[in-house]
């Protein structure tokens, strides 16, 4: 113990280091929410002929602990647009908010006109690029799936930096790794895509959420999958994947120079 | 065993703690995998090495020799899978010799894992072991702390997940050798053209209880396109700043000078030219 | 020194519960949000008598992973139309593509606007100057990316002006920008410039005289960039998938697509 009034009572520096006082900091720059909480996994989403099919696992993550299992990452928005989010499920349940007031606004206004896939995702895409341009990021990855102007597929990616992409196939987190190449193949390219039935379009969707299943840590097997075409919406929330094989798993014995 | 030289750790450490970078090693951020089949097992890589995002060797090989029916697929700093898998696979020849029997895959794996535990992940080698032995087939990773693995179906590097997406969706067990290659094969080219760290080539390795084939550029899906205009400058385009001729009688001191027959040229390495 | 730093927010002693202090002192908590990103790739930027080429890789990446195969980096500007298709300059940008894109968008928007209000497209000389001043005025939160503008000047010659991310500007004969700016843009020094070329037996060691700066015909400066982007896909693992390019002659801007490698 020192002199110092301040000190008396109070756990002593030199045993139990400093005491921290940047909670009483009241100037400087705001904190933010700078790293996500509750999280959702991969989507996924594949052009085909007539539309888009996309698909999301409904687990939300806290940490490595499958918290809540049974949260549904596909919106609908306006019968024509699905969008399909990752990251952090507070921030998607925002943006979820944040839609349906846009949603609202656009119903009542006096054009007749309803928002497309497209002009969604540019909105949604402004919103996440000044977000991030004020350091406070909305902690999500999205896919925006539905028809564009002249009624064409539409698929695009957003992120919370901003930053967009669009391609016949698309998956976000670890589906960027393990489904996208399985999706590529079936459509490396959009002339390839614009011939896929809805059919294949669909299987190759469900073998990725397979893949993703088996090998994704944070995924589970129950998942919603949508179809977007001009026929409308098609989305299911309580799939559950069929025919796993785990048939491999009896022949293994051990890790190393074990034999039974 | 004769070991690493640590005489320039402590000086090193205070170089980098004084902001001196380390110095980067060609990494092969690959794509490796590793399938048993009906009779055998195939193990193959792509062919891309790095250093940072370039490309430092366009055709470089990563399968290993170990022992005549003992191959390594290696991923991570090049440098440790070549001279991890030749230190290896001198020790297990040597082992060979004095026991008198062929070299098992089991005791590959556990003289490879032992070696890299000692070094605790410092020896950057992620290695796929596969070969046939009096034992049968067997086919393993091996990761660079030291730990393993034992499974019907491997990946391993930068791309193992693109590899490993394909696995899962077409493995079956009890494949015929064609078609375990093809798989394997599929599987390299998924990491080739979805992983940035993996490119060009596919080269393929099957072992067999009777023989092992090395299929160097298996397939070759890379290949560059014709240039569109010729590069070759017209002789004494680059400015001589400086000439200095040394004798042979000069030169003579340092090294054997022989002379050519009338009409023979010298014979050097020889070289790509870029025509 | 315990004793002085008993209160870590006043470095020194301190005698009152009243003198505690409410302000934290030195460094910020570091953010852990990084607001960048690099999505790779590579443009090029080439001048020539009466024709300037811009061209770009399509390849999206982040990390080892590829976003998509095709995300053109080079922009039509200031057209009437959504179209572009009377726009009399081009845009690259390479770098981070949020930025990118935003910096795109507001310079269309500037361009299309001074083409109402002035009845006629702007020049590429006061586009040059007006882009310079946008990334400036981001200087301390910038724009991460390289931008190459191009256009025809008042005398119809080519024109390049490129720039750094804070709008250091320069209009120079050609250009690369990106990942394989440092591959390309020796090749092109050598190529467009003639640097240490030298024309053989014209004289002795320092008298040597340098290869005459000839402009080159549209030709030749379009198979240069192929080979260009051919040779970068080749060694640098972030360009690759789609070479566009956009020409740019008294005629209009017409726009070219080649496949580059996809591994």
């Amino acid at each position: 113990m020192n002199h110092l009034p301040q000190a008396w009572g109070r756990p002593r520096d030199d045993v139990y280091g400093p005491y921290d006082g940047s909670y009483l900091q009241n100037d400087g720059p705001n904190q933010h929410s700078q790293s996500p909480i509750v999280t959702g996994t991969s989507v996924l989403a594949l052009k085909f002929k007539d539309g888009v099919v996309i698909a999301a696992d409904n687990l939300a993550s806290y940490g490595s602990l499958a918290r809540f299992t049974d949260v549904k990452r596909l919106r609908k928005f306006a019968e024509t647009s699905v969008v399909g989010f990752g990251g952090d499920v507070s921030d998607m349940q925002y943006l979820d908010r944040l839609l349906n007031s846009l949603d609202i606004e656009e119903a009542y206004g006096s054009t007749g006109h309803t928002l497309n896939a497209q002009n969604l995702h540019t909105y949604l895409a402004k919103v996440l690029y000044k977000r991030r341009s004020n350091f406070n990021p909305l902690w999500n990855q999205l896919l925006v799936a539905g028809l564009d102007g002249e009624g064409k597929p539409f698929l695009a990616s957003a992120d919370l930096l901003g930053t967009t992409f669009s391609s016949p196939s698309l998956a976000t987190g670890f589906g960027a790794h393990l489904a996208q190449p399985l999706l590529r193949k079936v459509a490396p390219d959009e002339e390839t895509a614009s011939k896929l039935s809805l059919e294949q379009a669909v299987e190759a969707v469900k073998a990725s959420m397979k893949v993703l299943f088996y090998r994704d840590a944070r995924s589970i097997d129950k998942y919603s999958i949508a179809v977007v075409t001009k026929e409308g919406i098609d989305l299911k929330q309580d799939e559950k994947l069929e025919n796993q094989s785990w048939a491999f798993a009896e022949q293994i014995r051990g890790y190393g120079t074990q034999v039974n | 065993m004769p070991g690493f030289d640590f005489s320039n750790h402590t000086r090193n450490a205070a170089l980098h703690a004084r902001g001196v970078p380390l110095p980067k090693a060609t990494s092969t951020g690959t794509t490796i995998v590793g399938c048993i089949f009906d009779g055998g097992v195939v193990i193959a890589a792509d062919t891309r090495a790095t250093s940072g995002p370039i490309v430092a060797d366009k055709n470089c090989e990563k399968l290993h020799y170990i022992a005549p029916q003992i191959w390594c697929a290696g991923a991570g700093t090049a440098a440790d899978t070549e001279f991890t898998t030749a230190l290896i696979s001198s020790q297990l020849e040597l082992h060979s010799l004095s026991t008198g029997r062929k070299p098992r895959v089991v005791t590959c794996m556990t003289m490879l894992k032992q070696h890299l535990f000692r070094y605790q992940g410092h020896i950057g080698a992620y290695l796929v072991v596969a070969g046939v032995d009096p034992t049968g087939v067997g086919l393993f990773t091996v990761h660079a702390h030291g730990s393993t693995d034992k499974l019907p179906y491997v990946t391993m590097g930068s791309g193992s997940l693109a590899a490993m997406s394909v696995f899962e969706t077409q493995w079956k067990s009890k494949m015929t050798e064609q078609e375990a290659v093809t798989l394997a094969s599929n599987a390299i080219q998924a990491g080739i053209f979805n992983d940035l760290g993996s490119g060009s080539n596919v080269d393929v390795a099957v072992i067999t209880k009777d023989k092992t084939t090395l299929k160097r550029g298996y397939v070759k899906p890379n290949e560059r396109s014709q240039k569109q205009k010729s590069y070759i400058f017209k002789r004494g385009t680059t400015a001589v700043l400086n000439e200095k001729i040394i004798t042979r009688q000069e030169i003579s001191k340092y090294v054997t000078v022989s002379e050519l027959e009338g009409g023979e040229t010298a014979l050097g390495e020889k070289m790509d030219l870029d025509v | 020194m315990t004793m002085f730093s008993q209160n870590p927010l006043m470095n020194g002693p301190n005698y009152s519960f009243s003198q505690t202090p409410t302000m934290a002192s030195g460094a910020n908590k570091e953010h852990s949000f990084y607001p960048y990103t690099d999505n790779g790739g590579s443009t090029l930027a080439i001048s020539g008598n009466d024709f300037m080429i811009m061209a770009g890789d399509t390849r999206s990446t982040s990390g080892y992973n590829i976003n998509t195969r095709y995300s053109p980096k080079v922009f039509k500007i200031g057209g009437t139309t959504s179209s572009q298709d009377d726009a009399t300059l081009v845009l690259s940008v390479v770098g981070f593509a949020a930025d990118g894109h935003a910096l795109k968008e507001k310079l269309d928007a500037i361009v299309k606007m001074y083409r109402y209000q002035h009845g006629k497209p702007m020049s590429v000389k006061a586009c040059a100057q007006r882009l310079s001043t946008i990334l400036y005025g981001k200087r301390f939160f910038p724009y991460y990316v390289t931008a190459i503008l191009g256009g025809l000047d008042e005398d119809g010659k080519g024109a390049v002006y490129s720039y750094d991310p804070v709008g250091s500007y320069e209009r120079e004969q050609c250009r690369a920008a990106g990942a394989a700016a440092s591959l390309i843009m020796p090749f092109l020094d050598n190529q467009v410039n003639f640097k240490n070329q030298y024309i053989p037996g014209s004289g002795e060691g320092h008298a040597l005289v340098e290869r005459a700066k000839d402009p080159l015909p549209l030709v030749v400066v379009e198979a240069l960039v192929k080979d260009a982007f051919d040779s970068a896909v080749e060694r640098h693992i972030e360009v690759g998938d789609g070479l566009s390019m956009m020409l740019i002659t008294k005629n209009g801007i017409e726009e070219k697509f080649l496949p580059l490698k996809k591994d």
